[in-house]
């Protein structure tokens, strides 16, 4: 398919990419393009200016830190499934990074891109909101931090906003267990519901593709019967598609977060 | 950095010959492949990044020519399936293909390759497990896999 006309421009680092997202409103940071690059076959965006983040070092690695992991928003599914400092810290973002689509598809999307675009049937948000990550966001004025659970703030809508970049996310470092469950759309398919789980103390609890954003909920104890009630108590409204109607999803929500638990409780 | 541009000149080593031509930058690596370098060997399948058709080899890493611009490829060495075989033979690969009946319309086969290749470059002792992740992202709907994992199977082995 043939996109609309574009200008592009590949930059060297952050300040030349933020300078050339300020001057002009309607440029679009390029990540992997797994998906972007799509939704301009589609028409569904059309930008004036493409600036390509692939030629920036510093949004490049995955750094261990005292604190627990630093990941560049331009690391690759294939990168994160792979580093051996996130088997060691956060083995749950390996694990999860090795299930999200096929290889082809790893070896290009990256965790910014994925977060940025925020498609509510993404696999990384929910597991960022549960390990209670922190997003790095650049622009005019300087860094500003954002807790995951904030960052969302919409269907394909992020705290980035307009001359802004992502840079990075950091992950801190495991206090317990943490799990992810989904139910996809054939192997390693577009999630239909997904739950991501993480022990520090209580149980925080991240469900995905039940609403526009990860809903969160603190479980007191990670038995059985807590996880259940916790979600039935969060009263979720989520969407009916061909896929699945609301209530199936509202099912596989209770059903995940369940297995998730079991898994960041380390009982599975 | 060099100024946002429209088009621009770009130089890349495709199969080990090199070629520059100028692109818009909103053609797509496929295209540019297909149409301007006359490499048809790739094909387009589904242009929405699901079946796989598409993959070539980009810098050594496996990926789906429809969702990389050819702009992004400026410096890049690339791997077609025209890549595969020398002076008219088929390489082990797509023998294998041939005699395990690993086609039947040969739509998919360059994507297949491809995707194969690349497993076989960095895992030479593949599972049928392994292989079969590997060929994830590509879509057959003549052969039911069986054949493929087989060929692929047959090709490591006779690369061992």
């Amino acid at each position: 398919m043939l996109l609309a006309s574009v200008e592009y421009v590949r930059p060297r680092s952050v300040e030349e990419a933020l300078s050339l997202l300020a001057a002009n409103s309607n440029a679009r940071a390029l990540a992997g393009g797994q998906t972007l690059v799509n939704v301009m076959k589609a028409r569904i965006a059309a930008p004036e200016l493409l600036v390509d983040l692939n030629d920036v070092p510093e949004l490049r690695g995955i750094r261990e830190t005292d604190d627990g992991l630093e990941l560049g928003a331009m690391v690759t599914y294939t990168q994160l499934a792979r580093a051996e400092e996130v088997h060691r810290e956060r083995p749950i973002l390996a694990d999860v990074a090795a299930q999200i689509a096929d290889v082809q598809v790893r070896n290009r999307g990256t965790v910014g891109g994925n977060v940025c675009s925020n498609d509510p049937t993404n696999h990384l948000p929910p597991v960022l909101v549960a390990v209670g990550a922190t997003m790095t966001i650049a622009g005019a004025s300087g860094i500003r931090l954002v807790p995951a659970e904030e960052f969302f703030l919409g269907v394909y809508l992020t705290a980035v906003s307009p001359g802004e970049l992502l840079t990075g996310i950091s992950v801190p470092r495991r206090q317990g267990g943490d799990g992810f469950a989904s139910v996809t759309i054939g192997a390693d398919g577009t999630c239909i519901a997904n739950a991501a789980a993480s022990m520090n103390g209580s149980l925080r609890v991240a469900l995905g593709c039940v609403a526009a954003t990860p809903v969160l909920i603190e479980v007191p104890s990670a038995d059985e019967e807590s996880v259940r009630s916790a979600v039935a108590g969060a009263e979720l409204d989520p969407p009916s598609d061909i896929h699945a109607p609301a209530a199936y999803r509202r099912q596989l929500a209770r059903v995940l977060a369940t297995r998730a638990a079991r898994q960041a409780s380390g009982a599975a | 950095m060099s100024e946002p541009a429209a088009q621009k000149t770009i130089s890349v080593e495709v199969n080990g010959s090199t070629y520059e031509r100028e692109v818009e930058a909103r053609r797509l690596l496929v295209h540019f492949l297909r149409d301007d370098l006359d490499l048809t060997g790739t094909h387009v399948g589904c242009d929405t990044g699901n079946c796989g058709a598409c993959s070539v080899i980009v810098d050594g890493t496996l990926l789906k020519s429809c969702m990389m611009l050819a702009i992004q490829a400026d410096g890049a060495s690339i791997e077609t399936v025209e890549g595969l075989g020398a002076d008219g033979e088929l390489n082990a690969l797509q023998q294998a293909f041939g005699e395990h009946h690993a086609l039947q319309c040969g739509y998919c086969t360059p994507g297949m390759l491809m995707s194969a290749k690349a497993l076989l470059d960095e895992n030479p002792e593949p599972t049928e497990g392994e292989i079969r992740r590997a060929i994830q992202g590509n879509i057959c709907r003549c052969t039911g896999y069986v054949n493929i994992v087989e060929a692929i199977a047959a090709a490591a082995e006779a690369g061992r």
